[in-house]
C-alpha cells in the first residue's frame, strides 16, 4: 500500500526535473518557462499513454494507493448532516467497517463501507479495512434500520478481505457474511454498491449485494487477491501479476462479464491525484442510479436484485454442446 | 477427450438421452456399491491407523469402527445411504461450465476430473424421500476440484432451492467444499450471492432448510448457503471455517488449538445446532422433518407450506 507507484518511475523522474528547473529559475532569474512547459506537456503525454494501457497488476497497485478516497471521506463529501453510528449491539464496534446516515441530495440515506486508513498508523487502527464478524453485523443492523425508515442504502467496498483471525472464526465470520448476503437479497429499499478500491472475496461481497454495482476505473474485485490466487493455484505468491491477469479482476473485465453495471471514470493518474473530482464523479453516478431505483416499488426492488444475481454464471447443457 | 466425447463414449451415455429443456431430469439412479468403492481390499484409517476391510467400512457408512473417524463420502453414496431405498431422481446432470475466463488448464482439469470422479460437477442435486417424506437434496463431493463452487455448482444449488420452494419440500444440503472455485474468478464469488438470494426467497415462502456441513466446509461455501440453514448440523470432526488455518496462523503469528474450526469447536462457540454422527443422520433428519409437518398453534399459516 505504498504512496509511490513503481510503474511511475519515469513520471517521477520527469516531475523531479521540472521541480529542479522551477527552483533554478527562481534562484537564477533565468526564464525557463518554455522548457518547463515543454516538460510538463511531455509528462502529461506520458501519463496519458501509461494510464490508457495499464496492466491489471498496475491497477491493483493504484487500487491500493493510500491516497484513495476512504469511505468516511466520501461520506463527508457527498452527504450533508452525516452522522456516524457505532457497534453491532452484541459484541463491539468494528473500526474496519463504518456506517451512518445523512442527506444525499436532500434525501435521507444510509451509507456503509469498509474503512481503510490514510497512513500506516491509521491503517493499523482500522485493521487495514478487514472486518471481523461484528463489522458485518453492524452493517446488517444499519441496513435493517434503513429498511424500517425507508432509506436507500449506499455501500462502499474497499477491503483486502474479511479478517482471517482466530477471534473472527470464533465469532462466526462465515455466518456473519452469509447472513448479510441473504438479508441484502431481501431488503425492500434500493441498494447501490460502489467498489472504490479493493474488492476481495466474501469480505467485499458481504456488503456487495446491490440493485446496482458500480466500480471505479482502476478498482479490482475478485474471488481472492491476486497474491492469494497465485499461492493457491501455483503455490507461488510471486506469480500475483499473472494471477491478476488471468483472474479477470478489473472493472473493464467485470463489465464485460456482466457482474457490474457501470465503470466510474477516475481522474488521470488515479483517484488519489484529484480526490474531490473523483468523489464528485462517484456522487453523480450514485445519484443517477438511485434516481432510477426510486421509481421501483419495494417488491420490484427485491425482484430486480434477485434477478440480477440469479442470472450471473457461465453454465451450458452438454446436450446443447452436442448439437453444436 | 472433450465433453461431447466423454458423454457419448463413456458409460454415462444414458444421461445424454435426456431432453435439454428439462431442468428436472428424470434419471432414476440407484447405483450399486461396486460403482463407488475404489479398487483395493483394505483402507487405513486416517485417524487411528487401523487397517479396515473396505467392504466392512462401506457397511459401516464409512465410519471407522475402531475410533469413529468419518471417512469422506462421495455424493452418490450419500444420496444412496440417506434416502429411502437409495432411490433418487437427479436434477440438472447435464450442466457443465463454459470456462468463462478461458483460465489456463481449467478445461483440461474439468475433463480429467469428470473422468476420474464420474461426475459432471462438484454437486449432485435431486429428490427422493426420507422416512417417507419427500425432500429436495443437494450433496457436494470434495473429490471434484476440492468440492469448489463455480457457476455450475451455484446454478444447480439455486435450482434445487427453487424446486424445493415450488414443490413445498424440505431442502437438505450436505456441503463439502474448499470454497469458491478460483478458475472462474468473480463468477464463483457471485454464486455465493445467487444461492443466498435463492434461500432468501425460500425462507420467505416458509420452507424448511436443513444444512449439514461435512468435511471440509470452508470459504465461499461456509460463508453462504451452508451457514443459512434453519438448522445447522455437522458431522463429527468436520473442518468448518471461513479462512484457512495456515493463513490465520501466518496472520496472527500464534499457534491455534488442535480442534480449531472443527465441528466440536463450532458447537462450543454457539455456531451449530448439533453435531450429528453419520449413523444417526437419517433418523435425525426424518424426525426433524416429521416435527415440521405440523405448524403448532399458528395453524392458519399451514396453507403456505
Ligand atoms: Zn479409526
Amino acid at each position: 500500500m505504498a504512496t509511490e507507484l513503481s510503474f511511475e518511475k519515469q513520471l517521477k523522474a520527469l516531475e523531479q526535473k521540472i521541480q529542479e528547473l522551477k527552483a533554478f529559475m527562481k534562484e537564477s532569474g533565468i526564464d525557463l518557462t518554455q522548457e518547463i512547459t515543454a516538460l510538463e506537456e511531455k509528462q502529461k503525454e506520458l501519463r496519458t499513454a501509461l494510464y490508457e494501457n495499464l496492466s491489471p497488476w498496475q491497477k491493483v497497485q493504484i487500487a491500493r494507493h493510500m491516497g484513495r478516497p476512504t469511505t468516511l471521506e466520501i461520506a463527508e463529501a457527498i452527504l450533508t448532516d452525516f452522522m456516524e453510528f457505532h457497534g453491532d449491539r452484541v459484541y463491539g464496534d468494528d473500526p474496519a467497517m463504518v456506517g451512518g446516515i445523512g442527506f444525499f441530495e436532500g434525501m435521507p440515506v444510509t451509507l456503509i463501507g469498509h474503512q481503510k486508513g490514510r497512513d500506516t498508523k491509521e491503517n493499523i487502527a482500522r485493521n487495514f479495512g478487514m472486518p471481523h464478524p461484528e463489522g458485518y453485523r453492524k452493517a446488517l443492523r444499519l441496513m435493517r434500520q434503513a429498511e424500517k425508515f425507508g432509506r436507500p442504502v449506499i455501500t462502499l467496498v474497499n477491503t483486502p478481505g474479511a479478517y482471517p483471525g482466530k477471534a473472527a472464526e470464533e465469532r462466526g465470520q462465515s455466518m456473519a457474511i452469509a447472513e448479510n448476503l441473504k438479508a441484502m437479497a431481501a431488503l425492500t429499499v434500493p441498494i447501490v454498491v460502489v467498489i472504490v478500491g479493493e474488492g476481495a472475496s466474501g469480505g467485499a461481497l458481504g456488503i456487495g449485494v446491490g440493485n446496482r454495482v458500480l466500480m471505479l476505473e482502476h478498482a479490482w474485485y475478485s474471488v481472492i487477491s491476486p497474491e492469494g490466487a497465485a499461492a493457491l493455484l501455483w503455490k507461488d505468491a510471486s506469480l500475483a501479476e499473472k494471477a491478476a491477469r488471468e483472474m479477470r479482476i478489473t472493472a473493464q473485465d467485470l463489465l464485460a462479464l456482466g457482474v457490474i453495471d457501470e465503470v466510474i471514470p477516475e481522474p488521470l493518474g488515479g483517484a488519489h491525484q484529484d480526490k474531490p473530482a473523483a468523489i464528485q464523479t462517484i456522487k453523480e453516478a450514485i445519484f443517477r442510479h438511485l434516481q432510477d431505483l426510486m421509481k421501483l416499488s419495494a417488491e420490484e426492488l427485491v425482484i430486480d436484485r434477485y434477478e440480477k444475481f440469479r442470472r450471473i454464471g457461465a453454465v451450458v447443457s452438454f446436450l446443447e454442446l452436442d448439437q453444436s | 477427450m472433450n465433453w461431447r466425447e466423454f458423454f457419448t463414449k463413456s458409460k454415462k451415455r444414458q444421461y445424454a438421452t435426456l431432453p435439454a429443456s428439462s431442468s428436472l431430469s428424470t434419471h432414476k439412479a440407484a447405483r450399486s456399491e461396486s460403482d463407488t468403492v475404489p479398487d483395493g481390499l483394505m483402507e487405513k484409517c486416517k485417524k487411528c491407523g487401523a487397517i479396515l476391510y473396505k467392504k466392512e467400512l462401506a457397511q459401516n457408512l464409512y465410519v471407522c469402527p475402531k475410533c469413529g473417524y468419518h471417512f469422506p463420502m462421495s455424493a452418490p453414496e450419500r444420496f444412496r445411504l440417506t434416502l429411502d431405498g437409495g432411490v433418487y431422481f437427479e436434477y440438472d446432470m447435464d450442466l457443465v461450465s463454459t470456462d468463462p475466463l478461458s483460465f489456463p488448464t481449467y478445461r483440461e482439469k474439468l475433463e480429467q476430473t469428470m473422468e476420474n470422479v464420474g461426475m459432471t460437477e462438484a454437486v449432485l442435486t435431486g429428490e427422493g424421500t426420507i422416512k417417507g417424506y419427500p425432500v429436495v437434496m443437494a450433496v457436494m463431493d470434495s473429490r471434484f476440484i476440492m468440492g469448489s463452487m463455480g457457476s455450475v455448482v451455484g446454478e444447480k444449488i439455486a435450482r434445487a432451492i427453487e424446486n424445493a420452494r415450488i414443490k413445498h419440500y424440505p431442502l437438505i444440503i450436505f456441503s463439502a467444499s474448499g470454497g469458491a472455485r478460483m478458475q472462474e474468478g468473480i463468477l464463483s464469488l457471485m454464486q455465493m450471492a445467487k444461492t443466498s438470494a435463492a434461500l432468501a426467497r425460500f425462507e420467505a415462502s416458509g420452507g424448511l432448510f436443513i444444512s449439514v456441513m461435512t468435511h471440509p466446509t470452508t470459504g465461499g461455501v461456509s460463508a453462504s448457503f451452508a451457514m443459512l440453514g434453519d438448522y445447522l448440523f455437522a458431522e463429527p470432526g468436520a473442518l468448518i471455517g471461513f479462512a484457512g488455518r495456515r493463513i490465520i496462523e501466518q496472520t496472527i503469528r500464534e499457534a491455534l488449538p488442535e480442534d480449531f474450526q472443527t465441528a466440536e469447536f463450532l458447537l462450543r462457540h454457539g455456531q451449530l445446532d448439533r453435531v450429528v454422527s453419520r449413523k444417526e443422520m437419517r433418523d435425525v433428519l426424518g424426525r426433524l422433518i416429521s416435527i415440521h409437518q405440523q405448524r403448532g398453534w399458528a395453524h392458519g399459516d399451514g396453507a403456505k407450506l
